[in-house]
């Protein structure tokens, strides 16, 4: 028998510093926008002020000395003029025409950032205009086409028994029709990059990412270079959500081009109003169920319809219709469903990837949904979720067989206790009689896949590599970003479990693309479970590597170790192993029926919101939030609650503050003073709770975490305004103008003058 | 980007920095916080939103808690400022950092700064905060990572650590 050893100590599920947490605190983290290169000159962009038009003469000022400027247009383009990333279609500079306002134009270099932003407002673009499409319903109508034959980048069908045939049993046919809004995601560190040129070295691009690689994929194309003359190092990041995964091969497209034209670094970093003006959103969704029940409640089949507004380009819109797709059914069993979705363009500037990629959608609809079959029903919240919920041996509505152990009904159970939701029913009930402050409760349940859809891990083939050094340092190889998840902290523990070797011992290499491979992108609720697994077989490969040399024992402490990998080194060079994705045997998934294992792995929760609503002030202030999930193991309690609580008050802020307000396809309020985030004044206690099951697929057993907050709050904020005023609210955000006009003119103050009232 | 357009005449400005008097030529309208960040390298205070909303550009001005992007440098003169390089030696510094990193106060990092001055400012204050205390105080500094509960409980520890030694 071996004695306890390091090898058996354990380093993951303890709360360890976050890797990079000093300079985090001390302000020593360097950010792109705080690194200067030497000769380096300020990049800007040039962008339409339409949304939809033929683009004219274009007029210089020429009072400007225009000859000490850099100016690119898409002629300058060495490669090809898009931004590759699926289909290709979005121009890098638009040269023709332009399809959504702050669409980019033109690009301007200068060593004098006054200068530069003057020069930006002396060109003049002259534009033909052509007849727009702003929303969903406009591009549904196909009177004007402004993408392909019929508007549509991407649809999907899904479908499961024979949905047809359940209408005529149905005690109950419940319709619905809900709407969720754009989502700016609003990272507090704006886009950012460095792109610097060089005829030998090629382009090397230093940025606020989230995927290295796609940036190099992008750059590959544009700049017509092989994959060696590209490099992209992902710096410090300071908040992603999303918007770092598709938008960044954008702004590093734009500084390389200026650099390439310029000879010299360029660094482009966005202000405020520039960030949110142009760059990615939330898709804006429309989703109709039509249910049949039976006299209980049981869910006898439904069609679902879900559309989202892709914007201009089809960027990653079939990526967030897909996951949208999947999940717009939530934790339920549905034996005949038929789902229809798509994504549909408009001209405004595409919409792209926000944590959660179209479930929180599909998933607001759902559970706004089951509230109104509770009601026609006649059975509470809690019952119409507890005869519907998915079992084990059950199988999705794309037909994948739940195969964990999950117990909904004790998540539901749990999560009601915690929230003391029946005595709080009981006690609304009464004191909501009385008063202007009404309060109410309301439950959301759900469920989020980890990893990429289907097949989708499959083609990203991910590799990841683990290197130990002569001192007996391991230092851990992926292209995956650390943007405050977590990534570099969780990605070590994992690493030095897996080698028997103190945290300390472990660090992970800067995303660099010349050094590290594509663990793919830092995205989808991926990392600690798909990246985290390849990381544990990597670094057992360094043990195995050693123990067969004859340079290492079962037992070890780390200063055996760290002479293993001496003599190692000496005797054979770099001791580096590497793991690549293998699907599990049994995932099984068809892309044309869309049917199948969707994710290896999901996450379920059951979140509980009390609010109250003031009909003073028409205010709705979120009083007390539950959410209790399971989540495999939690390989970092502390990083897994702030991935929670953090999602929750996103997803807060999604449910009642965040609007973003559009005219002629622009967003009109693209300032942090008009478009409002949650303070700390806002927020209630959001008490985290988890289940850990274990999970076959991850390392460790975890799975994905990162997404699943943002999916449920909005929901159960909306059933509680629901429960506190019996008003069914249908579309989010919900602002307080919106209870305004909603609320019957009775029930608005009567010393409101009659004048100063809204037309309600 | 600065919203100044090209600026007149430069003046010169004498103030404190993190213990350090500093003479320099600024535009009287430059912000503070782009003198701090590209003359001064002070890179610490950073640039959320441009418009006083984030607080990520926060620093002490004559002990006062200030959005350095709405502070023409001009009237900085004289000032005694204090950025978070300056804050090493503070002794609410080690409580704060520790309780930080230990609570999970700081993910992405780039409202830390802007949130540990302020939360110094509070504790200067008001040794022992209440929970709302600690809530109102922080609402001039956006974090959208965290959904601020475990800088709460961060700033909360801090301050019964430091009362107890």
């Amino acid at each position: 028998m071996r004695s306890a050893s390091l090898q058996e100590r354990h380093i993951v599920g303890v709360s360890v510093p976050r890797k990079e947490g000093w300079n985090k605190i001390t302000g020593a983290a360097r950010y792109v926008d705080d690194m200067v290169l030497p000769g380096m000159l300020y990049g800007a962009t040039v962008r339409s002020n339409v949304a939809r038009g033929k683009i004219g003469k274009i007029s210089f000022d020429p009072n400007v000395a225009w000859d000490d400027f850099v100016l690119v247009t898409a002629k300058d383009i060495p490669g090809k003029n898009c931004i590759a990333l699926i289909l290709d279609d979005q121009p890098c500079l638009a040269s023709q025409t332009v399809n959504h306002a702050e669409e980019p134009i033109l690009l301007l270099a200068h060593a004098n950032r006054h200068k530069l932003r003057k020069a930006v407002e002396s060109i003049s673009i002259d534009y033909e205009p052509l007849p727009p499409v702003h929303t969903i319903e406009e591009s549904e109508q196909q009177s004007t086409i402004i993408y392909g034959t019929d508007n549509t980048f991407k649809s999907y069908l899904v479908e499961k028994g024979d949905v047809d045939a359940v209408w005529k049993e149905a005690a109950h046919i419940v319709e619905g029709e809900y709407f969720t809004g754009a989502q700016e995601q609003l990272y507090i560190e704006n886009n950012g990059v460095i792109a610097a040129f060089d005829t030998e070295i090629g382009v090397t691009v230093w940025g606020s990412l989230q995927c290295p690689y796609y940036v190099h994929k992008a750059l590959m194309a544009l700049c017509g270079l092989p994959e060696d003359k590209i490099r992209v190092l992902q710096v410090e990041t300071g908040g992603a959500f999303g918007g770092k995964e598709e938008y960044p091969s954008m702004i590093a497209g734009h500084a390389a081009l200026l650099s390439i034209k310029s000879g010299s670094p360029v660094k482009i970093v966005y202000d405020r109003m520039e960030d949110m003006v142009a760059t990615t959103k939330r898709h804006p969704s429309r989703t109709r169920h039509r249910t049949a029940v039976n006299k209980d409640g049981k869910i006898l089949g439904g069609e679902i319809e879900f559309t989202i507004d892709g914007g201009a380009y089809a960027t990653l819109s079939s990526v967030v219709l897909s996951r949208g797709t999947i999940h717009a059914g939530g934790p339920y069993y549905w034996p005949n469903v038929r789902i229809r979705t798509k994504a549909v363009a408009t001209n405004t500037p595409p919409h792209g990837a926000f944590r959660g990629f179209g479930a929180p959608q599909s998933l607001f609809a759902m559970e706004r949904h089951m509230d109104r079959i509770a009601q026609v029903v006649g059975i509470s919240p809690a019952e119409i979720r507890r005869r519907n919920f998915l079992k084990r041996g059950q199988t999705t509505t794309t037909q994948q067989v739940i195969r964990e152990e999950i117990d909904l009904n004790h998540l539901l159970d749990r999560a009601l206790e915690l929230s003391d939701y029946a005595a709080k029913k009981t006690r609304f009930a009464k004191e909501n009689k009385e008063g202007m402050r009404k309060k109410g409760i309301g439950i959301a349940a759900f469920l989020h896949g980890a990893g990429f859809t289907g097949s989708g891990e499959r083609y990203l083939n991910s590799l990841v590599g683990v290197e130990a050094g002569a001192d007996g340092n391991v230092r851990v190889l992926v292209s995956s970003a650390e943007f405050g998840q977590g990534t570099n902290t969780v990605l070590c523990q994992i690493a030095a479990e897996a080698l028997g070797l103190p945290y300390e011992s472990v660090a992970i290499a800067q995303p660099d693309t010349t050094v590290v491979p594509n663990s793919g992108p830092t995205v989808a609720s991926r990392t600690a479970m798909i990246v985290g697994k390849l990381v544990q077989s990597a670094a057992k490969g360094i043990r195995q590597t050693l123990t067969k040399a004859g340079f290492l024992g079962d037992d070890y402490t780390p200063e055996q170790f760290r002479a293993a990998c001496q003599e190692h080194i000496a005797a054979h060079g770099a001791l580096k192993s590497y793991a690549r994705y293998e699907a599990p045997g049994e995932v099984y998934w068809d892309d044309e029926k869309y049917r199948g294992e969707a994710y290896a792995a999901f996450a379920w929760a059951v979140y509980v919101a009390e609010v109250t609503v003031d009909l003073t002030t028409y205010a709705v202030t979120v009083d007390d939030f539950v959410a209790l999930q399971e989540v495999g193991k939690v390989l970092h309690p502390v990083l897994a609650a702030g991935q929670i609580t953090g999602g929750v008050a996103q997803a807060i802020g999604f449910a009642l503050y965040e609007k973003v307000v559009w005219q002629n396809g622009r967003m009109m309020n693209s300032q942090m003073t008009n478009y409002i985030m949650p303070t700390s004044a806002d927020l209630p206690p959001i008490r985290v709770f988890f289940e850990e099951l274990g999970n076959v697929h991850g390392a460790h057993g975890a799975k994905g975490i990162g997404e699943l907050p943002m999916d449920g709050p909005a929901p159960a904020i909306i059933n509680a305004v629901e429960d506190a005023i019996g008003v069914r609210f249908l579309s989010i955000p919900l602002l307080p103008e919106d209870l305004f006009e909603a609320l019957p003119p009775e029930s608005h103050e009567q010393d409101v003058p009659s004048s100063a009232r809204g037309t309600a | 980007m600065n919203p100044l357009p090209e600026m007149g005449v430069k003046c010169e400005v004498l103030f404190t920095v993190n213990g350090e008097t500093k003479k320099l030529l600024a535009h009287p309208m430059e912000r503070l916080l782009d003198v701090l960040r590209n003359e001064l390298g002070l890179t610490g205070a950073k640039e959320g939103c441009g418009e006083g909303e984030c607080g990520s550009c926060a620093v002490l001005l004559d002990g006062m808690l200030v959005n350095s992007c709405l502070i023409p440098v001009a009237q900085a003169s004289g000032a005694n400022i204090v950025t978070i390089e300056g804050m090493s030696a503070h002794a609410l510094m080690t409580p704060l950092q520790e309780a930080f990193l230990e609570c999970g106060g700081a993910q992405c990092g780039i409202c830390t700064p802007g949130m540990i001055l302020a939360a110094v400012h509070l504790l200067e204050k008001k040794p022992e905060p209440a929970m709302a205390d600690i809530r109102e105080s922080l609402a001039g500094n956006l974090c959208r990572c965290t959904g601020y509960m475990q800088i709460f409980e961060a700033v909360a520890r801090a301050a019964r650590r430091r009362v107890a030694t």
